[in-house]
Order: C-alpha cells, then sequence, then structure tokens
C-alpha cells in the first residue's frame, strides 16, 4: 500500500474529506457529506412534516439525530405544547435515543455536555448556531429543515469545501476583557459578511489560556460573520472533558483507566490543519490591546468599545443563551452582584444555558446571590433570545444582553433596542440601569 | 427559459428577523400564513403590493442570521422568482434553492437595476438584463442545479429515493 502525499490542508479539507468517506479534498470541491450527529429542536416537528413527503417508515439512522426542546420551554401557548407533542410522539416511534426534554437546556450546550459531537466529527443541525461545536474541534454547520429532512432519510448532504480564514489571538487577555469582547471586535472588524461561505480556524495562545466555557463563545458567534464553520484545535483538556462526559453518559464508572481510554479513542478521531494550509486569509490579534465591546442596534457588526457606549439606558438586562449562559458566566455576573442590587426601573434575568449549569450554580449559591440583588432566574433553554416569550421586552425598551444576535425584531417588537456584551458588562448594566463598566463598579 | 419581474430593491445585510422575525417560527405554520409575515419588519408595503414573478434585488449577504426556512418559503409564497443579490448568507442561499426559488450572485447587476424597474433573467445564458443594460452572472454548479432543477431538495430525494 502506497501513502499518497496531498499538499497541506486546512482543517475544513480534513474533515469534510472524511465527512464524504475521501481520502482528500479540494477547496470549492462539492462533495455528499455524511455527518455524524444531526442536529434539531423545536423545529423538528416541521421537519418530520417535510419527511413524511419521502414516504419512509423509518428514518434511516436514528442514533445519528439529535433533538432538543429548547426554543419555547416550558410552551409558553397551546400551540407551542402541541409542537412540542408532536416531537415526543415522532421520537419514540423513531427510537431517537438522543432526545433532551424541556428544561434540559440549549441544544449546543447540552450535546457538548453529553459528549454527542466528537473532534473531528461533522454535525448539521438545523439550527444557524450550530458552528458552536468547533469549540471541540468538529465541524458544525447550520443548515434548513428540509435539509435536516433529506439527512433523516438519505444520511448525506452536498457541501462545498470552504475558503478558510485563520484568526491568530496572541498574547493573554487583560483582566475583563473575554472571549466575546475578542469575537465582538472580530465581527466588528470583518463585518457581518466578513466570514461569508468560510470556514475560519482559530489559534494562538490567547485561544489555549481560554477556560472550555470560554472557548465555546467564539466558533458558537461566527455563524454572525456568515461561516460556514469555525474551528478551535482540540488540546488535551477538551479531550479530557468529553471523555469524562462520555464515561458519564454511558453509564461507565469514570476510573482513570476508562477516562484514559476514551481519551486515547478521542485523540483519533482529532483532525489538525497541516503548518502551511492554504489560507485565504491570516489576520492577527494583540490580546492585550483589546478592551470590553458593545455590539449596538441594528447589527451584529455596529461594535463600540464599551466607553463609547456606557451610559445608554436599559430597561433589561439579560444573562443566558448557547452563548454566554453558562457556569463562568453566572460567576461573572456573581461577582458582580454580590452586595449590589438591580436598579430600579431596570430587570436583570438570568437564564442557564442547561440544567447542569443550573445545578451547579444552585450548589455553588450563585443562584441566591442573584435572587437576592433582584435577578429573576428563567427555566433553561434559549429564553427571549429570538422573541418567544419569557422576557421580551416592550416596544422602545433597551436590553443588554448575553446573546449573539441584536437584529431589528430578534427579540418580538422591532422598536426595541439590544446591546450585546460580555456576561460581567450586562450585570454592571442592571445594577447601573444604564449600560456600564463592571470595573468602575 | 426566463423570467421576467418587477424590482423590489433592499440594502445590505438584511437578516432573516426582518425577513420572517423568529416569534412566529412555530405558531406560524400554514402556507397563507407565512406568505402574509414576509419581510414584515423592513418593508411593511412589500406584502401589500407584490405581485406573482416579482424579483428581490439586494445588496450583500442577504438573509443573514438564522438558518430558518421560512425566510425562503414565505417569498416563494408570496410568488417571488428569484432573488439578485451582491452576496448571499450561505444558509439562506441553500435554503433558497433548496426550495426552488433562484438566488443568483451578480453584484454588477444589483449596482444597475432600479427600484421598480421590469428586469429578465435569461437563464439559459446566466445573464441579467436591465434598463442599464444585460449582466454575467456565473453559472451554480451542476449538483446544486439539479436540485434547483428537480423543483427543490424535496423533490430531489423523492427521486433520488425512488431510483435507489
Amino acid at each position: 500500500m502506497t501513502n499518497q502525499i496531498y499538499p497541506p490542508q486546512t482543517f475544513a479539507q480534513k474533515a469534510l474529506a472524511r465527512a464524504a468517506g475521501l481520502d482528500y479534498v479540494e477547496v470549492g470541491q462539492v462533495v455528499d457529506a455524511r455527518p455524524d450527529v444531526v442536529l434539531s429542536h423545536d423545529n423538528t416537528a416541521a421537519i418530520r412534516q417535510i419527511w413524511l413527503e419521502f414516504g419512509q417508515p423509518r428514518v434511516l439512522i436514528p442514533d445519528r439525530m439529535a433533538i432538543t426542546l429548547d426554543h419555547a420551554v416550558p410552551a409558553p401557548t397551546t400551540k407551542h405544547a402541541q409542537n412540542h407533542a408532536e416531537i415526543r410522539a415522532f421520537v419514540a416511534e423513531q427510537g431517537v435515543r438522543n432526545f433532551w426534554e424541556v428544561g434540559r437546556g440549549i441544544c449546543h450546550q447540552v450535546l457538548s455536555e453529553e459528549a454527542i459531537v466528537l473532534p473531528g466529527q461533522t454535525v448539521l443541525g438545523s439550527d444557524s448556531h450550530t458552528t458552536h461545536f468547533g469549540w471541540l474541534g468538529a465541524f458544525g454547520a447550520g443548515i434548513g429543515r428540509s435539509e435536516v429532512a433529506a439527512l433523516w432519510a438519505t444520511g448525506e448532504l452536498w457541501m462545498k469545501v470552504p475558503d478558510t480564514l485563520h484568526i491568530v489571538l496572541e498574547g493573554l487577555l487583560p483582566p475583563g476583557v473575554t472571549a466575546k469582547d475578542f469575537t465582538l471586535r472580530v465581527i466588528g472588524d470583518l463585518g457581518a459578511d466578513g466570514g461569508i461561505y468560510t470556514a475560519l480556524e482559530f489559534s494562538g495562545a490567547g485561544i489555549t489560556a481560554l477556560s472550555l466555557e470560554s472557548r465555546m463563545v467564539i466558533p458558537n458567534m461566527m455563524a454572525e460573520m456568515g461561516a460556514k464553520n469555525a474551528y478551535l484545535p482540540p488540546d488535551d483538556q477538551v479531550i479530557d472533558y468529553l471523555a469524562r462526559r462520555k464515561a458519564k453518559r454511558e453509564n461507565q464508572t469514570v476510573s482513570d483507566e476508562i477516562v484514559s481510554n476514551l481519551k486515547a479513542q478521542i485523540s483519533n478521531l482529532a483532525l489538525y490543519p497541516d503548518s502551511g494550509a492554504p489560507y485565504a486569509a491570516e489576520y492577527h490579534y494583540r490580546a492585550e490591546q483589546l478592551e470590553p465591546y458593545i455590539a449596538c442596534p441594528h447589527s451584529m457588526d455596529n461594535v463600540q468599545p464599551l466607553s463609547q457606549v456606557a451610559g445608554t439606558r436599559v430597561q433589561q438586562a439579560f444573562l443566558g443563551t448557547c452563548t454566554n449562559g453558562r457556569l463562568e458566566d453566572i460567576a461573572a455576573a456573581v461577582d458582580v452582584m454580590r452586595g449590589r442590587q438591580v436598579a430600579k426601573g431596570t430587570r436583570f434575568l438570568v437564564i442557564p444555558a442547561s440544567s447542569q449549569v443550573l445545578t451547579e450554580a444552585m450548589r455553588l449559591g450563585y443562584i441566591q446571590t442573584l435572587v437576592d440583588a433582584g435577578a429573576v432566574i428563567g427555566v433553561p433553554g434559549c429564553g427571549p433570545c429570538m422573541g418567544n416569550h419569557m422576557g421580551v421586552p416592550a416596544p422602545k425598551e433597551a436590553t443588554i444582553s448575553t446573546a449573539n444576535r441584536n437584529f431589528k425584531g430578534r427579540m418580538g417588537t422591532a422598536d426595541s433596542e439590544i446591546y450585546l456584551a460580555s456576561p460581567a458588562v450586562v450585570a454592571a448594566s442592571a445594577v447601573k440601569g444604564v449600560i456600564a463598566d463592571p470595573r468602575e463598579l | 427559459m426566463q423570467l421576467q419581474g418587477r424590482v423590489w430593491k433592499y440594502g445590505d445585510n438584511i437578516n432573516t428577523d426582518v425577513i420572517f422575525p423568529g416569534k412566529y417560527t412555530y405558531t406560524v405554520t400554514g402556507r397563507d400564513e407565512i406568505a402574509r409575515h414576509a419581510l414584515e419588519d423592513l418593508d411593511a408595503t412589500f406584502v401589500k403590493n407584490v405581485r406573482a414573478g416579482d424579483i428581490i434585488v439586494a445588496g450583500r449577504n442577504w438573509g443573514c442570521g438564522s438558518s430558518r426556512e421560512q425566510a425562503a418559503s414565505c417569498l416563494v409564497y408570496n410568488g417571488v422568482g428569484a432573488v439578485i443579490a451582491e452576496s448571499f448568507s450561505r444558509i439562506f442561499y441553500r435554503n433558497a434553492l433548496n426550495n426552488g426559488l433562484l438566488a443568483i450572485t451578480c453584484p454588477s447587476a444589483v449596482q444597475a437595476i432600479e427600484p421598480g424597474e421590469i428586469i429578465t433573467i435569461d437563464l439559459a445564458r446566466n445573464v441579467v438584463q436591465c434598463a442599464a443594460g444585460e449582466f454575467a452572472y456565473p453559472p451554480l454548479s451542476p449538483s446544486v442545479m439539479g436540485i434547483v432543477q428537480a423543483g427543490g431538495l424535496v423533490a430531489y430525494v423523492k427521486h433520488k429515493l425512488a431510483v435507489a
């Protein structure tokens, strides 16, 4: 057997080659990819309606499906409840094992906690933030509902191998500057279409120094630049996290031996770009030159330094979502809120990204501190992010949020403003009733 | 084959929340009902005045944001014949073609086309014709053209399953 020598490759080339069962793919090549995981959520019932047109009694590979009820949970109206009921019936009928009920959390967070998606794998989902799974070195891309239906039926979907932009974060982020700030800065610099049709690869000391929870913020939000996927190289911390979670899900005792065996298996799946890979462009950031940023209404690339926006009145502060609803995000808010109160005339809404985040936040006393400070705690899920329910603003109100989108009308009314920021800035703004810098409290 | 229609012209970075608001995604499900909310937070006159065969012409990154397929299907349900843009968000682009809605990337035509004018898309020659002249656009890849020619992804997959 001869080993063919291929030119240096990007992560996207390697991942899509694997997904298509090929040894090598060129940038620009259209392949039939067979994803390892197909994600859907509250839109599953609508996808089922499309899938029924194919006339199949059974979906092709139920074990590749992963369904989470998260977008409008618990159901705010009878119609939403009916939607959930249809999904439960479908899940039971088709024997879908990877199904999570109302209250378990947001799909991207839950699939990460459950180690459903592993490094080097491909996950396609009917949710634009499926780019999220790049935090663990997977190829994650958003697709449409018809495409998910087609995947249930055939297991494969056409994908074009994208160009790749390489973004390097050198140095360490200063105190008070977070992965969210870095991400907002990149989107502000490159623009809302700066990553259109492209893959993104992140690297550098500033990336590897980030906690796992912080790493999740970056690929999650690259959807806002139009990217197809975004990738961070998985290191030992990522592989250890996934091994322990996988052991737990499979009801194995989390012994050193089992973890080390699983780590070896997961490491074998991981894919890394070659040195000399063909990047369409490369951008370098110096972490110590970054500061807290805010994405201002009504577009994601309307990014200003916090200092320029501070003082803007907000009626609501919202901490949560797949972008920033994790334990460290809640901890950052608790640091700000301890001994302080939410400002009169402002509401502070905190929605943990998952039941595991909520459990830990309770165990550590965070929830009590937040409630004592006047915060409102919601059920794990997407909350008011896309205007479904549970904390939507009134017309003329402004919200500062840890979410990922500030489009006009996003939270339910076109007549309100959404500012996006890091968790500490959102908490500080809740305390002051105006957009505020937590370092100046 | 040619498509002829009247132009609705919009700007850059028009997102899915103004094309089809997220709050409707699980409660507004019927074809007519979906059609009624098209471009609701962008242009309130659109749904009142749109005619079958009309063509949307837009700037960069049309359809950015959510993966919601109704952003494409709400236009199809209003009879929109095509969207011509300087560029498309990738999920909208896929959703459009998968719903049989022609999505044409042609920056030079977008610059030249005036709102309200009648333009023609010549699919055989891959050109857009408007008052200012004729503008070529890159043809779709053969595999993707197969989906559009089948009438969208569902029809394409049905055919594939029947053949298998």
